[in-house]
């Protein structure tokens, strides 16, 4: 029995350990954000996170994940009632048109924007030039992480205040 | 190849004769009561055949097109809501179902009769007539930027302002008032004197009881309070979450996936298929023949071979067990087709000119070059591309009891239905499609060839089945934009200005007006050969605008250099008859500050193309360090008349200057041994966020008839971004894609033909 940790909930399925995450994400556990899109790992449509870290489930065997966290775009936002920065910043720009590879581009930029939290052009060139829009949004998904990245700021220093006053017993 | 195409189907003569058209007229009348049962849930009423009013005062506008990422749901909502004094918030849209009621025979009428205007006093029996045709022909087709210059404007705005005629016929009914004495506002009725206010809730089933007026009075644009507005897309929320619904996504209990091909060779034919290694493969079911396949619906008519079909319990070993058979194919000769003789074939097919068709001629065109002093001639071509949709083909099928049922993301539900049943040899309302959003169509998900392989295996399987086509397959078996090469000449007078231009080019196709130019030029002929390939071909994004914008509007720039004169001021020293695109010229001039000097390596180009009913001009800038180029900025101005949708307009120019832009730097597909070269993403690329330029887009509302929005974009970008490098390099760039050329020296022209 295989088991993976996915956005939190551990999931046990039978699976032949070559088969590429994708499938076992689409087709075992009916997780279908998560999209096809060249199966070589060219287009960035399938990117999900392992431990954190942005990787295309395409071409990645689900040996190669098993027992590690993975998250997908299902598991994005903190919780059902509040959605992630990234995923606000893209309705305030309308940045999907056909949406199809909008999964992908939000789990690129998620990745790259926990690891810098204010993205020059340079790194978000560098981040998301692995996921191709055929719809062509990159200027709106450009914009969109910039001003997630304002978000962040917001928040960061919210809850540090928070934490300061935890800290202070206020 | 049964071609039945716009041209074909006005010779026909179906509706040549307005006495036919008269003769035929029906008035449809109410068709709503037919299908509330269909249609409306619980608490809900269907007013009109294009709108729901619920208890809760919720309108729905029903949309009759496709969702493929153009916004449409949200924009025709729009026009339906205005004319109807809906509340906005208070607003839904929900895409028509596959079935004959929702033919939208709007776009019929605009997509058969181009531009054409009907006296008042027969529009009805004009429409009455065309919902037939489009009911015979099973037109519910998502494409030629048709939706809101044909849905919404003959359709949707029409469904709202007579629904609200009825509500008010209701209601005066109700009150026992003149009807002119009710007004509507926010969804609601108010007659003033009387002080009463009422929901259209309240009235809706009364309405839906009434005959709706085809001819209701529609407002004047200074009275929009909805359209030409801000609004939210209705999609987008879901597809930031990985919630929305596309085709892949569904998911049937029991479901069985396959994965298919077709002969490599287009027009091969299957000789045997050797399976046993693909059916030793874990998860391997079985392995199908299907047979060949025809199509000849007005939009989808195509041919293909047989196909082979892997049935698996996941895509994973379906697409193993492809790659495992060995299958032996019947190429018919043309498994030595190559690019390079298709190219060469075009070449002396124009240099023939036998049975040379003129698609425009005045002037004595041949007279003035037998004397003209400065003459320039030059050949253009551009290659075959194939689609690329984000989203590869698929379908889900299920076959029991004489029905199918089919799962699809396409751009003509009715013409899919219809191609699905006569493949299953059952009646089209044996078949019950349900459209879901596409992930990119740009006019490959018109042809029903992924319907009809899926539809064939779920009836073998027994079972629903998910078929996926491999990117492999996308890329290898697509209805191709076609090459075209095309041969000019232009004279010029002492003072450099043009005094004839000739055009021949090989194959035409859609639409009409395509290769023709704005430009003052006193004689002209325009005209094509003939030059068939084994290469199936589609529409793609813009049709033939897309190779003849690259050819006439590089070419005009040409003569510009050639007479010594600043490109944009030429054009618009021959765009005297052409205010329109004048005006759009100008703006995009002085938006992207034309006149400013650029740095050495830098370069700017120009482009207008008229495309759909809509004018847009480009400018694109460059830079071009040790042969690398680089796309800056592009600006564009778009005229479509009036932007129902501004940021709705502004992102799908954004999206068709991106793809117009792939293809002018890397689309490129290849003919080798009569096969596809090209397989993938990594050897057919795209523009990615690294390489994709800033885009700044201004629109003017110019108050012209209602023009397209989807494609219009798409023809300028390659025009403009060619002339910009020449305007850094002096390369003259006439074949695509541009990545093939070295640009470091600026010695030789590129790309000359022949």
């Amino acid at each position: 029995m295989a088991v993976l940790i996915v956005n939190g909930t551990r999931e046990e399925f039978d699976v032949d350990p070559s088969t590429p995450l994708l499938w076992v994400l689409r087709e075992k556990l009916a997780l279908t954000g998560t999209k096809f899109g060249c199966g070589i790992a060219q287009c960035g449509a399938c990117t999900v996170h392992v431990d954190g870290n942005p990787i295309r489930s395409c071409n990645t065997p689900f040996s190669a994940v098993q027992g590690k966290e993975i998250t997908t775009i299902e598991g994005l936002a903190p919780s059902s009632e509040e959605l992630h920065p990234l995923q606000s910043a893209w309705i305030e720009h309308q940045v999907p048109q056909c949406g199809y590879c909008q999964s992908g581009q939000l789990m690129s930029a998620a990745a790259l924007l926990a690891s810098n939290p204010n993205p020059d052009d340079a790194a978000i060139d560098s981040a998301m030039r692995g996921n191709i829009c055929r719809c062509g949004m990159y200027g709106r998904i450009r914009q969109a992480i910039k001003t997630s990245a304002t978000y962040y700021e917001v928040a960061s220093t919210s809850e540090l205040t928070a934490t300061a006053q935890e800290v202070s017993g206020e | 190849m049964n071609k039945f195409t716009r041209r074909a189907f006005l010779s026909t003569g179906i509706i040549a004769g307005t006495g036919l058209v008269i003769g035929v007229s029906i008035r449809p009348g109410n068709r709503a009561q037919g299908l509330q049962e269909l249609m409306a849930g619980e608490d809900e009423t269907l007013v009109h055949a294009y709108i729901k009013i619920g208890a809760d005062n919720v309108v729905t506008a029903i949309i009759p097109h496709s969702e493929m990422g153009q916004g449409i749901q949200t924009s025709l909502a729009q026009m339906v809501a205005d004319e109807l004094d809906a509340d906005w918030d208070l607003v839904r849209a929900e895409e028509a179902p596959a079935l004959d009621e929702y033919a939208n025979y709007a776009v019929g009428k605009g997509f058969l009769i181009p531009g054409a205007k009907f006296p008042d006093i027969i529009v009805p029996s004009v429409d009455g007539a065309l919902m037939q045709i489009a009911d015979v022909l099973n037109v519910q087709v998502t494409g030629g930027s048709g939706s809101i210059r044909f849905t919404g404007e003959l359709g949707s705005r029409i469904a709202g302002a007579a629904t609200r005629q009825l509500l008010v016929q209701a209601a005066a009914q109700e009150w026992q008032v003149p009807e002119s004495e009710i007004e509507t506002e926010k969804s609601h009725l108010i007659h003033r004197a009387s002080s009463r206010k009422e929901p259209y809730a309240a009235f809706a089933v009364a309405a839906s009881a009434l005959t709706p007026s085809y001819t209701p009075q529609l407002k004047r644009q200074d009275q929009f309070k909805i359209m030409g507005q801000q609004v939210q897309r209705f999609d987008i929320p879901a597809k930031v979450d990985g919630t929305a619904k596309f085709a892949l996504d569904v998911r049937l209990p029991g479901m069985l996936y396959a994965t298919v091909t077709r002969s490599p060779v287009f027009g091969g034919s299957l000789i045997a298929t050797k399976d046993e290694a693909a059916r030793a493969i874990s998860g391997v079911i079985d392995v199908y023949e299907l047979p060949p396949m025809e199509s000849n619906d007005m939009i989808g008519a195509f041919a293909a071979g047989e196909s082979v079909a892997v049935l698996a319990e996941g895509y994973w070993p379906a697409i193993q067990g492809l790659k495992a058979l060995d299958i032996e194919w019947d190429t018919r000769g043309n498994e030595t087709v190559t690019s390079d003789k298709i190219f060469a074939q075009f070449d002396a097919d124009i240099s023939a000119a036998q049975n040379r068709e003129t698609d425009s001629l005045f002037g004595d065109a041949d007279d003035v070059f037998s004397t003209a002093a400065n003459i320039i001639s030059a050949d253009y071509r551009v290659p075959f591309l194939a689609h690329t949709c984000m989203e590869p083909l698929n379908a889900t099928a299920e076959v029991k009891d004489g029905r199918c049922e089919i799962w699809i993301g396409c751009q003509n539900p009715l013409g899919f239905r219809q191609a699905v049943a006569n493949a299953l040899g059952i009646d089209a309302e044996n078949v019950t499609l349900h459209n879901q959003f596409m992930g990119g169509g740009f006019g490959r998900k018109a042809r029903p060839d992924y319907a009809i392989q899926a539809a064939l295996i779920a009836q073998r399987a027994g079972r629903p089945v998910q078929l996926i086509w491999s990117r492999e397959e996308d890329v290898r078996q697509d209805f191709y934009r076609p090459a075209v090469q095309s041969r000019f000449r232009a004279a010029l007078d002492n003072d450099g200005n043009p005094i004839a231009w000739e055009n021949t080019y090989v194959d035409k196709h859609e639409p009409i007006e395509a290769p023709l130019i704005p430009y003052a030029i006193a004689a002209q002929n325009i005209g094509h050969v003939a030059s068939p390939t084994h290469v199936p071909f589609g529409a793609w994004r813009s049709v033939d605008h897309s190779q003849h914008g690259f050819f006439t509007e590089s070419f005009i720039d040409e003569i510009a250099v050639a007479a010594g004169k600043d490109p944009y001021e030429y054009r618009a020293g021959l765009l005297g008859n052409h205010p329109r695109h004048l005006a759009v010229l100008e703006k995009v001039a002085e938006q992207a500050q034309w006149s400013r000097p650029l740095a050495q390596g830098r370069g700017r180009g120009i482009s207008v193309q008229e495309s759909f009913g809509t004018v847009v001009a480009q400018v694109v800038e460059v830079t071009i360090v040790d042969g690398e180029l680089s796309v800056d900025r592009v600006v564009a101005v778009i005229d479509a008349g009036f932007a129902i949708s501004p940021d709705g307009i502004t992102a799908q120019v954004e999206s068709a200057i991106i793809y117009g832009l792939t293809a002018a730097l890397h689309g490129e597909i290849t003919i080798e041994n009569g096969a596809v070269a090209q397989s993938n993403f990594h050897d057919y690329e795209a523009v990615r966020m690294d390489t994709a330029p800033k885009i700044e887009t201004h629109i003017i509302n110019s108050g012209h008839a209602i023009g397209g929005a989807g494609e219009p974009g798409t023809p300028g970008i390659a025009p403009a971004l060619a002339n910009a490098v020449f305007d850094a390099t002096g390369i003259r760039v006439r074949n695509l894609p541009l990545n093939q050329f070295n640009l470091r020296f600026g010695v030789e022209d590129a790309g000359v033909v022949g």
